[in-house]
């Protein structure tokens, strides 16, 4: 009967089409948006994940997020690598200079400082040049996308000279740092060379970064290290997410796509449910027929449920297909790099799907059921 | 599962059976103590004026409704003794069905349309495509076997209709009006086949119809009338009114 079941359902190739292209926007959309939405909120936190050296972030006890920083004192450093557990701990430096052309092209830049002895804290890949030449004085390493942004429709070129806070600064080295939530260039230079491109402070320390010892867990020594200093201390995945609750709390960015989700999971829902509720009503009579010369129950259930999993299944590939295909090319493209599709997006909207098709199945069957097979002689 | 196979001379036996739908204001008495027998091997017309029972009747004897009251032994087993359930293996093994408008499914062939009792019953289906294409063959549709519904004319495709009502060997056939929505011409050509294929002697064929034009092929004539059988007719020229008030001559000119 899985034949019967399936023919009919392709059998009407405009309805079946329809069926199938209907979950498979309604799946593009759902990944689409969920996806993108996740992919910004986790730029909030870029350059905390491209720490991948340090397991351990030590900051004063206000600061919240990553862009939202009260300093440290230098002793702070000192207290935090006196706390037993902590293999070594280092400075970190954040600030937003304004980077300027000899041309004249100027940006707010994100300019990150690194342990001048160590230089933990780098991202993870260099594109053109390497770290290492970060020692040289007055050098700095941009990222691609800060670098096209500075100079545009130029070819990568190592030695090219900036301008901040009155420092002429050469480019060392092009990295492929993560995309932050600003489209601005992000720039490494030494810790104490960096305080000097943006104006010296009181105090500059933004951040302590620092890795456990063998036997202790970044959660224990976290906890360690706020009972002992009063700094706030955070696993890398917390302050992580500390960075994307307080965008979800402070703006209008989760109201904005939950409004695009939302819609999309209604209108997925409306026109894949109903248009799958209708063609089981539609083949009411036909189920009728089935029911006179037969079929039990069970066995109709069994076979709306057949229809509704192959032609969710199959939207659902599709709908995944194009979403993946959407990711892949905009990938490579500079504004949306790091822009992927999420399994946990494919995850939800395959629920999603499954739950819009089950409802409109159980609906239908409803209909099946009821159905008493002597309507057949009723034209 | 019912068993069906023991020979009785009567495949159906009703003995005042009713059926009534609804309650109280709304309830509409369809069948009020019906008295009627099919005999194995004959083919049994059941006629009167639309609303009297006719359809109500037969969806009884093949186990799409209950009945509410009455004794009712159809293929020698009695109706009020079987489960919903194997009532539904019952008409599954037993009955074949002709309908009015002949409820082809439009996505199958017409070889795929008769296989379907075949593929209900379990058997595998290039084996029930086959059976149905030779059976096709039989009823002169050999040339349209993997033609879908639409393409087929109204005879032919009440003529693939009859097919899947016999593909399974059932020992009751129940048909709807099976001549209504054709023309004279093609109704004849389904009647005949009907006659030709449907009779045998361990098979009754129950027809519903209005069309006296194919009276000619009934073993016996049953009239119903507000919800009764008011006379018998039989091929033999005897006759049994159960009201003799309502006696017409019609079925009894049908076999002069």
């Amino acid at each position: 009967m899985n034949f019967v079941a399936l023919r009919m359902l392709t059998g009407d190739r405009a309805k079946y089409f329809g069926l199938v292209f209907a979950i498979a926007f309604c799946t593009f959309l759902l990944e689409n948006q969920t996806s993108i939405f996740a992919n910004i909120l986790r730029r909030t936190a870029s350059q905390i994940l491209d720490v991948t050296d340090a397991e351990v972030w030590v900051m004063d006890p206000q600061t919240e997020y990553w862009e939202q920083t009260k300093a440290l004192k230098d002793t702070d450093l000192t207290r935090v690598r006196g706390v037993p557990g902590v293999e070594w701990a280092v400075r970190l430096f954040k600030g937003n200079p304004v980077a300027r052309t000899l041309k004249g092209k100027f940006a707010v830049s994100f300019l990150v400082g690194l342990d001048d002895a160590t230089l933990a804290g780098a991202p993870r890949r260099m594109l053109m040049g390497s770290w290492e030449r970060l020692r040289e004085p007055d050098s700095v390493v941009v990222d691609q996308a800060g670098y096209e942004l500075l100079f545009p429709d130029e070819p990568l070129e190592l030695g090219r000279i900036l301008e901040m806070n009155d420092h002429r600064v050469t480019i060392v080295g092009i990295s492929d740092a993560s995309a932050p939530f600003a489209s601005l260039p992000v720039m490494h230079a030494r810790y104490s060379e960096a305080v000097n491109f943006l104006g010296r402070e009181r105090t500059e320390l933004s951040f302590i970064i620092g890795r456990p010892g063998p036997g202790i867990s970044p959660k224990a020594l976290t906890a360690r290290i706020e009972a002992q200093t009063g700094l706030r201390a955070r696993t890398t995945e917390e302050f992580m997410w500390d960075c994307v609750n307080y965008y979800l709390k402070h703006t209008g960015i989760p109201v904005n796509f939950g409004i695009t989700i939302a819609v999309a999971l209604v209108v997925g829902t409306v026109v894949a449910g109903q248009t799958f509720y209708l063609f089981t009503v539609e083949n009411l009579k036909q189920f009728g027929a089935l029911k006179a010369m037969g079929v039990t129950n069970p066995r109709l259930v069994g076979m709306i449920l057949l229809q509704a999993g192959s032609v969710s299944a199959l939207g659902f590939a599709m709908g995944t297909g194009m979403a993946a295909t959407f990711f892949e090319i905009t990938l490579h493209k500079m504004a949306t790099r790091g822009i992927v599709l999420m399994w946990q997006s494919v995850a939800l909207t395959g629920a999603c799907i499954l739950f819009v098709v089950v409802v409109a199945s159980v609906l239908s069957i409803r209909r099946v059921l009821v159905l008493e097979p002597a309507e057949v002689f009723r034209g | 599962m019912v068993d069906a196979t023991a020979k009785t001379e009567l495949a159906v036996s009703c003995r005042g059976v009713r059926k009534h739908f609804g309650e109280g204001e709304a309830r509409i008495e369809a069948l009020r103590g019906v008295d009627f027998d099919v005999r194995f091997g004959e083919l049994s017309f059941l006629v009167g004026p639309s609303g009297c029972g006719k359809t109500t009747l037969i969806s009884v004897v093949a186990g799409l409704l209950n009945r509410t009251a009455g004794d009712l032994a159809v293929l020698g087993t009695r109706m009020d003794d079987v489960s919903d359930e194997d009532r539904v293996l019952f008409r599954r093994k037993n009955v074949g069905f002709v309908f009015q408008q002949f409820n082809l499914l439009p996505a199958f062939t017409a070889a795929e349309n008769v296989a379907v009792p075949l593929l209900i019953a379990g058997v595998e289906r290039r084996e029930a495509v086959s059976r149905a294409k030779t059976l096709l063959s039989r009823l002169g549709l050999q040339h349209r076997t993997d033609a879908l519904p639409k393409t087929l004319s109204g005879g032919q495709q009440q003529r693939v209709a009859l097919a899947r009502a016999l593909v399974h060997e059932p020992r009751l056939v129940v048909c709807d009006e099976p001549t209504a929505a054709l023309d004279h011409a093609s109704g004849e050509t389904v009647m005949e086949l009907l006659a030709t294929n449907a009779v045998h002697p361990d098979r009754a064929v129950i027809v519903v119809t209005h069309d006296s034009r194919v009276f000619h092929y009934a073993h016996s004539i049953a009239r119903m009338d507000d919800g009764m059988i008011a006379e018998v007719t039989h091929a033999n020229g005897t006759a049994q009114s159960h009201r003799p008030d309502a006696f017409r001559h019609s079925e009894q000119e049908a076999f002069s």
